[in-house]
């Protein structure tokens, strides 16, 4: 089975769940012996900033940070993929953006060039800076096809919404079936004020492709009901957890005090992960129990609003923001927190939590999100209800039982979600597409 | 007591005794609420007529027309808890009114347990003795029998209950699970002598057929459905020549709860009396009948605690997992602060809050298998009862500190007096009675 893979970003560069949702599949479908070639967007500058350096045929990959400051990169070695073989599109689309936010970022491109250059107009590159998000995702797909057209391969896996065009375009092109991930869909992202165009090319994928694979029921359930797909069409994977293990991690100094308990955040702060519901609860929280702080790791288009609102709500001193956080840090965060808290509104999935079982962290939930699906030994609560979250806050961190009975559950609960089994569920589905197209 | 001599073939006594109670379910309670109303009224009330409506109700009438209709040759027990009492009272009247004319009838004989369902015998020996003779009284006061028999919750036992309860005096016999692991080879079809005991006399659960009726009746996928009466009574008769009893103990929801009506279950038990007299040899006995008919058997060493519960059959429902036991020892660490404060509405509360059903919710055994623990759990999850609990605890302990320590002089006499029954055989109820005072 060979695979035209969509995706987004690799390990150590990731923003989010998206990121490592295709790693942590595209891993696992490796081990299965399923060839992938892996198509990614990357920004090719000029050889006098950083650059991005790929090499094919998956022995070992080599991989600069874009953002890094020095000209020197560092080859970043990511284990093993035997079957994986990468090709890059040069596209500043990543996950996660909007058409204001690519605006922003295209800006921020061009005027750090004109700083380097000192010139206006002229760039080395073969990025188009002309259009706005749409045109990047249409130009995205014209790109693809003309890869695919030197790539062998029996199916195509595309992955959130800014892919399916090009997948849509590869499928057309070649023949071949589509299979379209729903990671996220518009009414998570947007709640009923959903952006019109995006919601018309996710409708476009979903329907031009032969399968549809959503991350939960939750997801799949939305797929059905507001995108009009038939419902023997979409099947549900859910997502893995890539096992980092219980490493002796030393944390280092912090300005946090040992005893005081660290109640985390850990997600992209924007209105669909509930931060303000969080801060409320933090703030109802600290009414009974004072030695607690409440950390936001991540980053997002709420976090000024966030930062402002602690303040407003009075607990400023109590609640620290991290900004975005990768890599080592991300274990080292869930190493101190004694509770893990996603208040989303509405959550696809939801990877961090498991990610915090693995952690030995307790976890509460918001029921509705896609996690809670597969998970029994959580807390759940309804995003909204601001004091039930602040009571089971208060009960982790006032009753030792209860976070030693979620932990030691939980953590033996989250084993059984394993890349594993998403990978050889979505290969069924390859054959299953197969089937269909008459393949 | 009749003289018996152990015949060859011998006679099947069918002795049924039904296990009756509901407990007071708690509010949602957070961490943030200081309301000292820590029940569900309504929801207890709902829960309570419901039951009434499908259970209670028609099978107590359905008792009470076939002990009419066999004049006296078809007997049951009942244990009713004293919980279960007071909702009745408040909710469901009427089934006092049936449960009372069941007891006019002679043919029933009231068990006697401790009054909140609790696990005090575990925790607070003394408490249990209060409990105890509290649900004697209450019995008596509504039914005008007096129990002799006695079972512990949820059939918890061992061999310091055994001892515990014949040094009371008052008791003839008790009741416990016959599994497997206490009787190795021998049968629970007989009468037995509790280790360490003279006097008293120990009833074997038969879970075998006791399950039958009360689990697998309705399961089609079990190898004997449908299960009807002539076939079970043939089961009952092939005990004859092996055994003198055959102990049928269990829910009284069997009867249209556990089991539906749809089932057939109330149609079994309405042809079950008749199918089993068809035997001359057989007869039901009430567990009080059946101590004073047959001798017994051997000696049953049981030193470690048993229960009727799950497959383990022993304490892990309730006490499994870290929250339960910390939930159950902070409770218990409360007794005589809440004793001390005088404050009856505080020790009823406090007493309610031991019904076992509290810490069964909690129980994280077979939480992600989603089973029959589950389906009588009134919270979304075990942590959800756990937390629920420990904020109600937590404002029982705020509600005796705001009351002075001194105990009044009348409850440490009868604690006293209480004591004194209880000494006689149990050196280790000294010892825990010298913790608690």
């Amino acid at each position: 089975m060979r695979v035209f893979m969509l995706g987004w970003e690799f390990p150590p560069f990731i923003s989010g769940g998206l990121g490592t949702a295709c790693y942590g599949l595209t891993k696992a479908l490796d081990e299965m012996g399923v060839q992938i070639t892996f198509v990614l967007p990357t920004v090719v500058q000029s050889k006098y900033a950083t650059h991005v350096k790929l090499v094919s045929h998956g022995t070992h990959v080599e991989l600069a940070s874009p953002t890094m400051q020095q000209s020197v990169h560092t080859p970043v070695k990511v284990q093993q993929l035997k079957n994986v073989v990468f090709r890059t599109i040069s596209s500043p689309l990543q996950p996660y953006l909007t058409a204001n936010s690519y605006q922003q970022k295209i800006e921020e491109s061009i005027s750090k060039m004109q700083a380097s250059h000192g010139r206006a107009g002229k760039f080395a590159g073969t990025l188009d800076y002309s259009g706005d998000m749409y045109t990047e995702v249409q130009r995205y797909a014209d790109l693809a096809v003309r890869l695919a057209a030197n790539e062998q391969f029996d199916v195509i896996h595309a992955h959130d919404w800014m892919t399916y065009p090009a997948g849509a375009a590869v499928a057309r092109a070649t023949g071949k079936p589509l299979v379209v991930h729903v990671h996220s869909t518009e009414f998570d992202r947007s709640g009923e004020h959903v952006n019109q165009m995006i919601y018309d090319i996710e409708r476009m994928g979903m329907h031009a492709a032969d399968r549809v694979i959503a991350v939960s029921y939750l997801t799949r359930s939305i797929v059905i009901s507001r995108y009009g797909i038939s419902g023997d069409k979409v099947e549900v994977v859910y997502n893995g957890v890539e096992r980092n293990g219980n490493s002796n991690l030393l944390v280092g100094n912090t300005t946090i005090k040992k005893d005081e308990k660290i109640v985390l955040f850990l997600g992209r702060i924007t209105m669909q992960k509930g931060p303000d519901y969080f801060l409320r609860a933090a703030k109802k929280v600290l009414e009974k129990i004072d030695n607690v702080r409440f950390v936001m790791a991540g980053s997002g288009d709420m976090m000024h609003r966030a930062v402002e609102m602690a303040a407003e709500l009075g607990i400023g001193s109590k609640v620290l923001f991290t900004g975005f956080l990768r890599g080592e840090d991300v274990n080292k965060i869930f190493k101190m927190a004694d509770l893990y808290v996603m208040p989303s509104v509405s959550e696809p999935f939801g990877i961090a939590p498991l990610e915090a079982l693995d952690n030995d962290v307790p976890i509460i939930i918001s029921k509705q999100s896609g996690v809670s699906e597969v998970i029994t030994h959580a807390l759940k609560v309804d995003f909204w209800d601001v004091d039930e979250i602040a009571n089971k806050i208060v009960a982790v961190l006032k009753y030792p039982p209860l976070g030693v009975t979620l932990r030691s559950h939980g953590n033996y609960e989250v084993r059984k979600l394993r890349w594993k089994d998403s990978a050889a569920r979505c290969a069924k589905i390859y054959e299953e597409a197969l089937v269909g197209a008459g393949v | 007591m009749t003289n018996q001599s152990i015949r060859t073939k011998g006679m099947a006594s069918v002795c049924f005794y039904f296990q009756v109670h509901q407990p007071t379910r708690l509010r949602h309670y957070t961490v943030f609420d200081n309301n000292i109303n820590y029940f569900d009224d309504r929801k207890n009330a709902e829960i309570c007529r419901k039951v009434a409506n499908k259970c209670y109700l028609p099978a107590n009438r359905l008792i009470l027309d076939l002990i009419r209709k066999y004049d006296g040759r078809f007997k049951v027990a009942y244990s009713v808890t004293g919980v279960l009492l007071e909702q009745l009272e408040a909710y469901s009247p009427e089934v006092l009114s049936t449960f009372d004319a069941l007891a006019r009838t002679g043919c029933v004989e009231f068990l006697a347990e401790t009054y909140y369902h609790s696990l005090s015998f575990l925790y607070s020996r003394n408490e249990f003795a209060a409990q105890v003779n509290k649900h004697v009284q209450r019995i008596q006061e509504l039914f005008g029998q007096t129990p002799r028999v006695f079972r512990n919750t949820e059939l918890i036992y061992n061999n310091d209950l055994a001892s515990l309860i014949e040094s009371m005096g008052c008791f003839d016999a008790v009741i416990s699970e016959g599994a497997d692991h206490i009787l190795g080879y021998r049968s629970p079809n007989f009468v037995y002598t509790p280790k360490g005991c003279n006097r008293l006399r120990l009833l074997l659960k038969n879970y075998s057929l006791s399950d039958d009726i009360a689990f697998r009746f309705s399961n089609r996928d079990w190898s004997q459905w449908p299960l009807t009466a002539d076939k079970f009574s043939h089961w009952v008769n092939r005990v004859n020549g092996n055994g003198f009893v055959v102990n049928l103990f269990m829910d009284y929801e069997t009867f249209g709860e556990h089991q539906w009506e749809e089932t057939g279950i109330f149609d079994f038990m309405r042809h079950l009396p008749e199918e089993i007299l068809r035997h001359p040899d057989n007869n039901f006995k009430t567990p009080s009948e059946v101590v004073k008919t047959y001798q017994p058997m051997g000696v049953v060493d049981v030193p470690h605690l048993i229960s009727w519960a799950d497959t383990e059959r022993d304490l892990s429902a309730w006490l499994g997992n870290a929250m339960q036991s910390n939930a159950i020892h902070e409770l218990y660490r409360l007794e005589k602060k809440i004793k001390g404060s005088g404050d009856q509405n505080l020790i009823n509360d406090w007493r309610k809050m031991q019904t076992s059903d509290h810490f069964y919710y909690m129980c994280t055994k077979y939480f992600a298998d989603g089973d029959v623990h589950k389906y009588f759990n009134p919270y979304d999850s075990p942590y959800d009862s756990y937390i629920n609990f420990m904020n109600i605890l937590g404002n029982l302990h705020l509600r005796c500190v705001k009351h002075p320590p001194a105990a009044p002089v009348g409850q440490v006499a009868q604690n006293a007096e209480l004591l004194t029954v209880v000494r006689q055989d149990s050196p280790q109820v000294d010892a825990v009675a010298a913790e608690i005072f």
